[in-house]
């Protein structure tokens, strides 16, 4: 097993500054960041803290949207969505820790419709790793990896957040 | 015991809901997680997520009610499911054909779940017993046995506003010995551990016995309401007066009516709990029952989201793989 750990501090940083200009690029649609539980929560929150947003971070957990409940049932903890705002009409900052399969993205934007219509939806990940199986992608990354199927990249956290990237045997 | 437990498959995840008895505190404290989750959807523009999407969950109620039964319609709605109402006092029994067969002609529309409510002891799992291996069964009342959605509600509705069981006093008032629901109450909070639990009631409407379950027996509403944080009252169904078990409606009221008066004897914030429907001026005054201290009508918002949760978490077992929900999501 290979470990190798990362500083996350200066993707953040370099994350909340790509944030600020697609923020800006939209300048008629109010904004609104949402963290994808539990990592995406994670980077969403020092980003959030580093631009001074004024509208509370929203926080959902995908757990009843995901495609595989029929094979692995529910998931032994959900901590409920969060959303303190009302997204319809603003720009939603998705945010996730990892981009991989996609699949976690999609059912988020599920939920996020079932909360209302929002203008636009940009999609900021840490980690834009390889092994897309869904045509999404993302609109911020801190850092692109590309990984065979048998690595996995794990966000650990909240104090302090590190990368972990993990051989599985 | 996990062997025998009809109610569990053999990774210890519930598959059908029977009773209350035979399930541990962590499993019922996971419903109560599970449904505080669930009871955010009821408040989104989208009243509905979509974990039970192409499912068929049959309502079989062999008794009538209209809470419990549109609470389970509206929870399996809010799962995305598909909902058959039979009503079977009105339907096919009456043209002679037997249980197993109505049982096998809804198995053979390709249902998933039966939720049952039978005047029977025991109908539910006899029920749970005879069906196809992916079907989950959930008891909506069976006869004078058990209710357990309505206790796990009830046990919802109270962990919203006392949060640690161990430190609660509860009573539960009125006519015991008939009540489903506390039987099924009683194993609930001796299950998560309260501090002291308590039945008031005539000595005619309380069985003998009760104490080997746990609680204190009190024939004195006033005695019994002394301290405690939680009134939990039952309906009085009117056919006990006829069967002499009581003097009359107004006696009943003037000793075990919850009036403010005698609420005063419990402690200032403790609430006061109906399964409905309620009787007012038999079991409860209407200034009780309409006051701060009733959380009644909350009770019926929380049995949709309680009742999510234990739908969701019964289909939940068919996938067999055990162990793939501990790694999370990282795609």
């Amino acid at each position: 097993m290979h470990t190798e750990a990362m500083s996350v501090e200066g993707m953040i940083e370099d994350m909340a500054g790509q944030v600020m200009a697609v923020i800006k690029a939209h300048p008629d649609q109010s904004p609104v960041m949402v963290g994808i539980h539990t990592g995406g929560t994670w980077v969403a929150s020092e980003i959030h803290k580093r631009l001074a947003m004024d509208v509370p971070l929203g926080e959902l957990n995908i757990a009843f949207y995901r495609d595989d409940f029929s094979r692995i049932g529910m998931h032994p903890r959900v901590s409920p969505s969060r959303l303190p705002f009302d997204i319809e009409d603003r720009h939603v900052i998705l945010v996730d820790d990892v981009l991989y399969t996609g699949r976690t993205i999609r059912a988020a934007m599920n939920e996020l419709f079932d909360y209302g219509r929002p203008a636009r939806i940009s999609l900021a990940v840490l980690i834009d790793r390889s092994g897309r199986e869904l045509p999404i992608q993302a609109d911020i990354t801190g850092k692109t990896m590309a990984l065979n199927p048998g690595e996995h990249v794990k966000l650990t956290g909240p104090e302090p957040l590190a990368l972990v990237v993990k051989e599985s045997g | 015991m996990t062997q025998t437990n009809i109610q569990l498959d053999k990774n210890g995840h519930l598959k059908h809901f029977l009773s209350i008895y035979g399930l541990d505190r962590d499993l019922l404290m996971r419903i109560l997680d599970h449904a505080r989750s669930f009871a955010g959807v009821g408040e989104r523009a989208v009243k509905k997520v979509p974990l039970l999407r192409g499912k068929t969950i049959v309502n079989l109620f062999f008794e009538p009610s209209t809470r419990t039964r549109t609470t389970f319609e509206l929870a399996a709605k809010r799962l995305s499911a598909d909902v058959l109402n039979i009503n079977i006092s009105s339907s096919a029994t009456k043209k002679g054909e037997s249980l197993l067969d109505t049982l096998q002609t809804l198995e053979a529309m390709h249902c998933d779940m039966f939720v049952v409510r039978h005047a029977k002891s025991g109908a539910a799992h006899y029920i749970a017993g005879k069906v196809a291996p992916h079907i989950s069964v959930i008891n909506g009342g069976d006869g004078r046995h058990s209710h357990p959605t309505q206790a796990m509600l009830d046990m919802f509705t109270i962990r919203q506003h006392k949060p640690d069981f161990s430190r609660l006093k509860v009573a539960i008032v009125g006519d015991i010995l008939h009540s489903r629901v506390a039987r099924s109450e009683i194993h609930a909070l001796t299950t998560l551990g309260v501090e002291e639990l308590r039945v008031i009631g005539p000595r005619t409407l309380i069985p003998t016995g009760i104490e080997a379950m746990g609680p204190r027996v009190f024939h004195n509403l006033e005695q019994g309401l002394e301290d405690v944080d939680v009134v939990i009252m039952l309906r009085l169904q009117h056919e006990r007066m006829r069967s002499a078990l009581l003097p009359s409606e107004h006696e009943y009221f003037s000793l075990y009516g919850l009036t403010p008066q005698k609420l005063a004897n419990a402690k200032p914030d403790a609430i006061v709990m109906h399964p409905g429907p309620i009787n007012r001026g038999i079991e409860i005054d209407s200034s009780v029952a309409d006051g701060k201290q009733s959380v009644i009508l909350q009770q019926v918002s929380h049995g949709i989201a309680v009742r999510m949760a234990v739908m969701a978490m019964t289909m939940g077992t068919l996938a067999d793989t055990g162990t793939a929900t501990e790694s999370g999501h990282e795609d």
